[in-house]
């Protein structure tokens, strides 16, 4: 649980600066003085950001108690590592590139530039179909190997925690729609929430690959002594 | 359908006024009762559900009563259903009643009001979230009707025995639990989201944090709480289906069940304590600190008095909140995990008594030298201080790891945590609907019948569960179908066992008076007028009585104050609303409104 | 007013009922006073700020209730006041939680030389086993569990051959020696707790977990299973039996070993046909039963129960109650079986009848039984078959008002109340759940159409 911990804790002590910054110095009853400035309440960000942020602390939660929770069971005597499958490393070249895709559509919805907009939607669409389906070739070569998600403990949280992950990123596209539908339609009036869309699955995209990555060290990589597989049977 | 925008999306900050166009009005009886996006009607609409389920946990209270009391003697209840009852009454009353009623009713209810919103800042998002809640509310009634019936493993669903076969509903039972626990989580999230980014981003003009009511604190840092820890519930609710149906070993070590070896290996069944108890142990204070904020409203308002170090309580929440996090595995000191997490556990159970502790001396320090007026919900503010004393100073014999040697899985930790979390929540609840109901109704609760309810439940609760402790100490354990045949519980712990149930039948037939009068006064009740406990926090300001949709008219209120100026030196009245400019403050000697 | 009045009340009551009521700890029998001392500190701190801060409460509500013409206090904080009672608290918490963990430290910490013992916990029973001779228990896995190796001992550990298998829900220990109970689970958690003894432990399949003590006080203390194992959790009961060093010697030295268990010979079903001469008289030749005598059907009942049911006879834990008329005929009988052997001999011989069923005379409302039987099933097997490990004999196709009758005699007390049968006492228990005969009737009648 100690990963799980460090991520609360860091969390908390987000919230407890923030919590002192805005109350230590504030006598509450003391305040009647012209009415505050509109913006100093709130947040300056659009809700739906700060509700993006909100779920991915969820989402990461989430992420940390399942890693949580393979970090107790790998100590356990019985564990076998399964072999590591090669593809693993080119489906996270392509999640890579779908990252980026995204931020250069950012970019380019920032600057209101409605073709490259779709391009790059499309293309980073495009990159994440091509992530989920190399993720099930995958779990098909295992399969195909006699690895099966009840085979072992560690065959176990392979497929887990990929499956977790990929639901996460199936999700993304659904919401993905939104934004491409509307880039399509090319209306000027869209643009604003076009950028917004864009911007939030720019976000989402990032997140989702950075816990790709962590999924990545903590599946592969012996040097952190977490590895669900090993190179020592090739796939 | 026509959908409500709180405000443009392209902008930053939200418009105080709309055209009289853009305010959303539903045309058909549907759209404004059943597939509302007003969080008011959701509140309602959450409410009822939670208190209609809460009534089946209510009457398996009952039925296990009996069999405590009376072993034997009813042909309905054996050893099978017994542990149905207990389970499905213990994960009801949790999860479905008071986390959906605290978070999903007084949370969707209040927050936009008292921030000054106008509605949730995602009110599709909100609504879908009710109706996720009502289907994971249905899988689990459901589960009452299928083979084997409901899971009988406990609220904790502790594996292996959750999805062994010598625990009643150990197929289809727990599937629908397990599933109707995953639903529900999703569609909290969707809801707290709503929350938390209302709270951050849709506060009013003038409304910044330290001005905020402590019950819109105490369901905040709840709904925070429980985003970050229902996803343990969640991990560990997945893991457990797939151990179930494809023969993983998450949590399934080498098991020889009554002589069958199984196919599992490796599985930690700690790995799931510590799981559940990350959630389990936060969701103690996702049902407290809503109660906790709501009470402390409740005292400031009918003592006429500034709650005592409002500072000092929003720290103590945030504080609470956090080491909540910390404090899991004092619910597993004798669970075989590693003796030597003991001493940390121990420590941060112990350290935590000293927010909660300060909060009390505050409620209590807000009634000293106040103006005290005995209403329904003061008298409920009470009997929550009184209640939550004693059942957070069990807690103390609990959390410290040698005294909880004897006492785990006694009577005594079911004497604590329905002290500290079923009648002190509860009670602040009931305070809550008695305070509230004239706004969402516009009606006043009949007063007679609040006192009788009251005394009944806070009295007989009380008869019910403090000499329950003492079962405890006698070493009677919890969840036992029968106590007889053992050479050490004396056959006086059985007549203590019988008055215990009969107080728990008396509590449990007073609930009809409040039902019925919940009924009686929205027909008949005494008009309320908009403001009848003359309170200054938003919700009470609003043009109409109930609210409209949209809260506040065509223009949002701007807060110059906190919550708690009543009684202020040189104010007319005992009270100034927070929308009320200084300039306007209605200075003289002081007189009733 | 009222309230303030309510609340002295309810401060008084609860005191007075702390001092008065009878209902306490029971007296303890370990080492661990010094837990039961934690808890007076944590009670004197605690009823302390209790009584304060209720009566405080009280007095507030009574001095500053509503009157004509009052006003509250306009004081939004004091720093002063808080911090002094921030202070106090942390001091009274402090002066719990130090002994507390002082004491907790002595629990982590076994004390050198402690006899070590397991308690092996499994639905819904306990067996023990002690080290033997070279003072080490030997290693155990899952996969080795049969009916006829229920602790699970690997058969070529040469240290788990001396091992003293108890295979019984009642374990002895002596008096004063430090005490470090092994314990494992096979199945579910469980946990070992014993009320005199104060200390308790979770069994974790998949794991050794332990607790330990000293008993200070001969006698016959509960064991309890205190963690939710299933239907039957509340009748999975042991018994630890505190003697002289002396007396538990000579009981250890009874027990087998685990080399003497596998070494026992084979049962003779030859020798047991010259034997059930006796027993056919009543049984029938053929094992069928015979409903005018009150001999019940043998033949198919599991070779285990018709020996631990002739021992029980034989050795008086079964066939001595008044009111057991039928039992009181047989118990005689079984005497005439000179040791384990000629029962072993018997049982192997009726294992070689013919299995008949046999036609059902008790008439009942079998839809009413099913559900009730969901009980029954989950020792009995869903089948009725019976199933060994959970010690649970065949019902299916035996004599239906032989059921019939032991099912009254366990609900009334007259069997499984004697101190030897334990087994029996746990049936006792959930045949209780059996209000009425007709409950009864109702029951056997879903066995009978199985």
């Amino acid at each position: 649980m100690t990963i799980t911990l460090l991520f609360l804790a860091g969390l908390m002590g987000v919230v407890v600066w923030w919590l002192l910054r805005e109350s230590t110095r504030v006598q509450p009853w003391a305040v009647q003085g012209p009415v505050p400035d509109v913006h100093t309440a709130t947040l300056p960000r659009h809700a739906a950001k700060t509700a993006l942020i909100v779920f991915l602390a969820v989402a990461t939660s989430l992420f940390a108690l399942f890693i949580s929770a393979y970090a107790m069971r790998i100590r356990l005597l019985d564990w076998s590592p399964l072999p590591q499958p090669r593809l693993l490393m080119v489906n996270t070249a392509v999640l890579v590139l779908a990252s980026l895709a995204m931020e250069w559509t950012a970019f380019a919805a920032r600057r209101g530039d409605q073709d490259r907009v779709r391009a790059g939607l499309a293309a980073a669409g495009l990159l994440t179909v091509a992530f989920v389906a190399g993720q099930l070739v995958v779990w098909s070569q295992l399969a195909g190997a006699g690895y099966f998600v009840a085979t072992s403990a560690a065959t176990g949280f392979f497929y887990l925690l990929t499956a977790v992950h990929g639901l996460h990123v199936l999700g993304g596209l659904v919401a993905w729609m939104r934004p491409y539908a509307r880039a399509r339609s090319g209306r000027d009036a869209d643009a604003a929430r076009l950028r917004l869309g864009v911007e939030l699955c720019a976000i989402y995209w990032h997140f989702l690959l950075a816990v790709w990555i962590v999924l990545l060290a903590v599946l592969v990589s012996k040097d952190l002594g977490l590895s669900i597989c090993s190179t020592a049977v090739p796939l | 359908m026509p959908t409500y925008v709180a405000h443009d999306e392209s902008d930053y900050a939200p418009p105080t006024e709309v055209a009289e166009v853009e305010l959303y009005h539903p045309k058909t009886f549907l759209g404004k009762y059943v597939w509302s996006q007003d969080a008011k009607i959701i509140a309602i609409q959450y409410g009822v559900t939670a208190i209609g389920v809460g009534v089946i946990a209510l009457v398996l209270s009952w039925l296990m009563r009996l069999q405590l009391a009376y072993p034997n003697q009813f042909s309905f209840i054996d050893p099978s259903n017994y542990l149905q009852f207990v389970s499905m009454h213990g994960m009801i009353m949790v999860v479905y009643l008071l986390t959906a009623l605290f978070l999903g009713g007084f949370g969707n209810y209040l927050i936009p009001l008292m921030v000054g919103a106008r509605d949730m800042v995602f009110p599709y998002v909100n609504m879908l979230s009710y109706w996720v809640y009502l289907f994971a509310v249905l899988l689990l009634v459901a589960s009452f009707f299928v083979p084997g019936g409901p899971t009988g493993a406990g609220w904790t669903l502790y594996p292996p025995q959750a999805i062994l076969d010598g625990t009643p509903g150990a197929s289809w039972g727990i599937i629908l639990m397990l599933v109707s626990l995953a639903f529900f989580i999703i569609g909290f999230t969707m809801g707290g989201l709503n929350y938390v980014v209302t709270v951050l981003q849709a506060r009013t003009r003038g409304m910044t944090l330290m001005r905020m009511p402590l019950t819109i604190w105490g369901i905040f840092m709840a709904t925070i709480l429980a985003l970050l820890a229902f996803p343990a519930l969640f991990v560990s609710a997945i893991m457990m289906i797939l151990d179930l149906t494809l023969g993983t070993s998450f949590f399934m070590p080498a098991i020889v069940s009554k002589g069958q070896a199984l196919s599992h290996d490796g599985g930690s069944p700690i790995l799931f304590q510590h799981l559940f108890w990350f959630f389990g142990h936060p969701e103690v204070y996702i049902v407290a600190l809503p109660a906790f904020g709501i009470v402390s409203d409740l005292i400031a308002v009918h003592a006429r008095k500034n709650i005592f170090g409002y500072r000092m309580m929003v720290w103590a929440i945030v504080a609470i909140g956090g080491l909540s996090f910390i404090v899991w595995a004092h619910h597993m000191y004798v669970s075989g995990m590693n003796p030597y997490f003991g001493f940390f556990f121990a420590t941060t159970t112990l350290i935590i008594a000293i927010p909660t502790a300060i909060k009390v001396y505050n409620w209590v320090l807000t009634l000293w030298r106040g103006d005290i007026h005995l209403s329904v919900p003061m008298l409920f503010a009470i009997g929550f201080i009184f209640t939550f004393v004693i059942g957070g100073l069990t807690g103390l014999f609990l959390g410290n790891v040698v005294v909880d040697l004897p006492l785990s899985d006694t009577m005594f930790v079911v004497a604590h945590f329905h002290m500290v979390m079923a009648i002190a929540p509860i009670l602040v609840v009931f305070g809550a609907i008695y305070h509230w109901y004239p706004k969402i109704t516009g009606r006043m609760l009949h007063d007679g019948m609040g006192k009788f309810h009251f005394w009944i439940t806070f009295v007989g609760s009380y008869a019910i569960y403090y000499p329950m402790h003492y079962l405890g100490f006698m070493g009677v354990p919890r969840r036992y179908y029968a106590v007889t045949g053992t050479n050490f519980i004396p056959d006086s712990a059985h007549s203590l066992n019988v008055a215990i149930t009969i107080a728990a039948l008396v509590v449990g037939a007073a609930q009809v008076v409040f039902l019925y009068n919940l009924v009686r006064s929205y027909y008949r009740g005494a008009p309320s007028g908009g403001n009848p406990w003359n309170a200054t926090s938003l919700e009470w300001q609003t043009p109409h009585t109930p609210p409209e949709h949209g809260n506040f008219g065509k223009e949002l209120p701007v807060v110059y104050r906190w919550a708690y100026d009543y009684s202020v030196p040189g104010v007319r009245h005992d009270f100034i609303p927070q929308n009320v400019p200084p300039s306007e403050v209605p200075s003289g000697s002081w007189a009733k409104p | 007013m009222g309230i303030a009045i309510v609340l002295v009340l309810l401060v008084a009551g609860s005191v007075l009922f702390h001092f008065v009521s009878p209902w306490y700890f029971t007296p303890i029998a370990s080492n661990w006073s010094a837990i039961d001392d934690t808890i007076a500190i944590t009670f004197w701190v605690t009823g302390i700020v209790f009584v304060a801060v209720n009566l405080f409460l009280a007095w507030s509500v009574y001095r500053y209730r509503n009157r004509a013409g009052a006003r509250a206090a306009y004081e939004p904080e004091n720093k002063k006041l808080e911090w002094w009672l921030l202070v106090v608290t942390a001091v009274g918490v402090a002066a719990m939680l130090a002994p507390g963990l002082v004491v907790w430290a002595k629990f982590v910490d076994v004390p050198k030389g402690a006899l070590e013992v397991e308690a092996l916990g499994q639905q819904w029973h306990w067996m023990y086993r002690f080290p033997g001779a070279d003072g080490r228990l030997g290693t155990v896995d899952a996969r080795h569990v049969t009916d006829a190796n229920p602790f699970g001992m690997s058969p070529t550990d040469p240290h788990g051959q001396d091992d003293v298998l108890v295979a019984h829900p009642e374990v002895r220990l002596p008096l004063g020696k430090p005490v470090k109970v092994l314990l494992r689970s096979k199945d579910v958690l469980h946990n070992f707790s014993v009320a005199q003894i104060r200390v308790k432990m979770d069994l974790v399949p998949g794991l050794v977990t332990y607790a330990w003590f000293t008993p200070t006080r001969t006698g016959s203390f509960d064991l309890l299973c205190e963690e939710l194992c299933g239907i039957g959790h509340f009748a999975m009961r042991g018994r630890m039996v505190v003697e002289e060093e002396p007396a538990f010697d000579a009981w250890l030295k009874a027990q087998p070993t685990f080399a003497q268990l596998q070494a026992r010979p084979a049962a003779d079903a030859a020798a047991g046909r010259a034997l059930y001469a006796a027993c056919a008289a009543c049984h029938g030749a053929e094992g069928e039963g015979n409903v005018a005598l009150n001999a019940p059907r043998l033949a198919g009942q599991g070779t285990w129960y018709l020996e631990r049911q002739l021992a029980h006879f034989k050795h008086g834990a079964r066939g001595q109650n008044d009111k057991d008329t039928w039992g009181k005929v047989m118990a005689p009988m079984a005497a005439v079986l000179q040791d384990d052997a000629a029962i072993a001999n018997v049982a192997a011989y009726i294992a070689t009848l013919p299995d008949r069923p046999q036609a059902a005379t008790v008439q009942g409302d079998a839809r009413a039984g099913k559900q009730r039987y969901a009980t029954c099933g989950t020792c009995h097997g869903a089948d009725g078959m019976g199933i060994a490990a959970t010690n649970a004999p065949r019902l299916k196709g035996m004599s239906d008002w032989y059921m019939v009758t032991q099912l009254r005699n366990f609900r009334d007390g007259v069997r499984g109340s004697h101190p030897q049968d334990m087994h029996g006492s746990q049936m006792a228990l959930l045949a209780a759940m059996l209000a009425d005969d007709r409950a009864i009737r109702d029951v056997v009648a879903y066995i009978n159409s199985l």
